[in-house]
């Protein structure tokens, strides 16, 4: 790729060895449309490291048993692995305790759960909640519905045309009856990481708790709920190189303490009479029914894997690879970033002059390019910018400057065929 | 690079550089909305029926190439056709796009979609239009979804 831009120099091999960790992810080794695969959407979900797959093997292949019911030894291994995995989660996070640490579906399912417990006890008519125009439809329909079921108000922090937050329209939100802030730490649309300390340090001066949306995040940097302060924090397994159907729920036990449950059913009490039922402890009172054990298994596991390779060095590999696609695909005529945010994840959302995103994301699929063509999920982002889609090229540890450069090229073939 | 030109051919991009029939029609007496939560494709759809017969159509919307030039074939292979007609022809489309030997008989210009069997995600970006037509000439109030 020769356009005269100038390349960042990437960490040497010896830091960073991408071929050798691309080894760890079989799905990255095949061809798709008769090329490579070039897989730019792990903003969608992240393709998995063979680690993690083993791990849902063997537990399927010689643990699978139900958890905390059994006398019998696979079920005391299964319980012992499910636990297990609590515990390497509450590590990964530095939560003070695996009762803070609840199972999910999802990040989806985690602001869900915030919503119907937090929300309907402690929320009002009258009261507000503060999200950003950035958030994902998860971190925005949940709360709509919780103000139309209690005639409270949602309250949105403005975005500027860089894709930043801003902050003196947030200060001016917050007042008494602010009874919670649900922000994102990373914006999927766009690539913003949003200054979530002083998000949650503002908040906190008036006593009002935050949930922070980290589905972005887990899988790119290290995260220490207790550094942040942050009172609630849901991620999804699958983004985070674990398997689809697990997710996390962080919540401070003095607010899971004084929080009703989320389903009733088994697992979730201490003792059941039709006359009363009394409620299991942290963090069991959240999870209702058999939980998805081989998914908390996997999470651990794929979790286990980043931290091993570093998250810091993920984190600065993936900046580097975002400076070079930006070079990149700024010096392509035509071609408009969507999210120039000051602090920016590994996305570049953009747009094509005279190509609709749909159309780019067909074409680009061609040449085995996988991004991802559409509103993505953040229809009032798309609004705010005035485009009906963007094409987003989303990064990850694994991919390479030479996947960019394929990138670039199946965008400038975009260009001639509509020429 | 041979499918990506059957699916992008010179007379689809040809109408999504400029579109027949779009604008919006005063008096029209049939019109629909469709929408693909899928892409965020959205058309209006405007048609003057007189008598069984479309005397006009046209449509007013943002969408991808092949959504437009869809919209934009659609309108003028359909203008002097009575309805039946209309119906029948949305028919032989539909079974070109999605039957292994719907072939491209009978659809005259409309033939030039028969790429878009190879990208099956792509093919509701060519029926958008005509399910919005048929919602608009059976008088359904409720935009139309490609979901």
């Amino acid at each position: 790729m020769t356009r005269g831009v100038s390349v960042i120099p990437l960490a040497p091999d010896t830091v960073w060895d991408v071929e050798r960790i691309r080894k760890d992810f079989p799905a990255l080794h095949q061809q798709v449309r008769g090329k490579p695969l070039v897989y730019l959407d792990n903003a969608a979900t992240s393709q998995k490291p063979q680690a993690m797959i083993d791990a849902l093997v063997a537990y399927y292949s010689f643990d699978n048993s139900n958890v905390h019911r059994g006398v019998h030894l696979l079920s005391v291994r299964a319980t012992e692995a499910y636990e297990g995995a609590r515990a390497r989660i509450q590590r990964h996070l530095n939560a003070a305790s695996t009762r803070e640490i609840v199972f999910v579906r999802q990040a989806t399912e985690g602001i869900n759960l915030v919503m119907a417990s937090f929300g309907r006890r402690f929320v009002a008519a009258e009261d507000e909640i503060v999200i950003s125009a950035i958030e994902h439809h998860a971190n925005i329909v949940p709360w709509q519905m919780l103000c139309e079921e209690k005639g409270a108000r949602l309250r949105v922090i403005p975005v500027d045309d860089r894709g930043d937050l801003v902050m003196e329209e947030y200060a001016r939100l917050l007042g008494p009856r602010t009874k919670l802030v649900a922000i994102t730490q990373v914006s999927n649309a766009l690539g913003t990481v949003t200054p979530i300390k002083d998000i949650i340090g503002l908040a906190h001066q008036q006593d009002i708790p935050v949930l922070v949306d980290g589905a972005q995040a887990v899988p790119h940097q290290a995260v220490d709920v207790r550094d942040l302060d942050c009172d609630f924090y849901v991620f999804s397994g699958h983004k985070a190189y674990g398997p689809t159907g697990i997710g996390v729920l962080y919540g401070k036990e003095r607010w899971l303490e004084r929080m009703p449950p989320f389903q009733g059913g088994g697992d979730m009490i201490k003792a059941v009479t039709f006359e009363k039922t009394t409620y299991n402890e942290l963090p069991y009172k959240f999870e209702a029914g058999t939980p998805h054990i081989a998914g908390a298994i996997g999470l651990a596991a794929g979790l286990e894997y980043i931290a091993g390779l570093g998250l810091d060095r993920i984190r600065d590999y993936e900046h580097e690879l975002l400076t070079y696609g930006t070079e990149l695909l700024s010096a392509i005529p035509g071609v408009r970033l969507i999210g120039t945010a000051r602090h920016k994840a590994a996305v570049l959302s953009f747009v094509l002059d005279g190509v609709h995103a749909h159309d780019l994301g067909t074409i680009l699929d061609q040449q085995g390019v996988a991004i991802r063509a559409g509103h993505h999920c953040a229809m009032p982002v798309m609004q705010r910018f005035g485009v009906p889609a963007t094409a987003r090229a989303s990064m990850a540890f694994y991919n390479t400057r030479a996947e960019l450069e394929t990138l670039a090229a199946a965008i400038e073939e975009a260009r001639e065929i509509f020429a | 690079m041979s499918d990506l030109r059957d699916l992008y051919q010179q007379v689809i991009l040809d109408h999504n550089r400029k579109p027949r029939n779009f604008r919006k029609i005063e008096d029209a007496n049939r019109t629909a909305e469709g929408y693909n939560p899928l892409c965020g494709d959205q058309i209006t759809l405007y048609l003057t029926v007189d008598d069984g017969v479309v005397k006009d159509a046209a449509f007013q919307g943002s969408g991808c190439a092949i959504s437009t030039a869809a919209a934009s074939m659609m309108t003028a292979s359909v203008i002097g056709k009575p309805e039946a007609e209309v119906e029948a022809l949305f028919h032989r489309v539909h079974a070109m796009l999605t039957e292994a030997n719907g072939g491209a008989a009978e659809v005259g210009k409309l033939a030039v979609f028969a790429g878009v069997r190879e990208f099956p995600s792509r093919i509701k970006c060519v029926t958008l239009a005509w399910h919005t037509l048929q919602a608009a000439l059976s008088g359904v109030a409720e935009p139309v979804s490609t979901q």
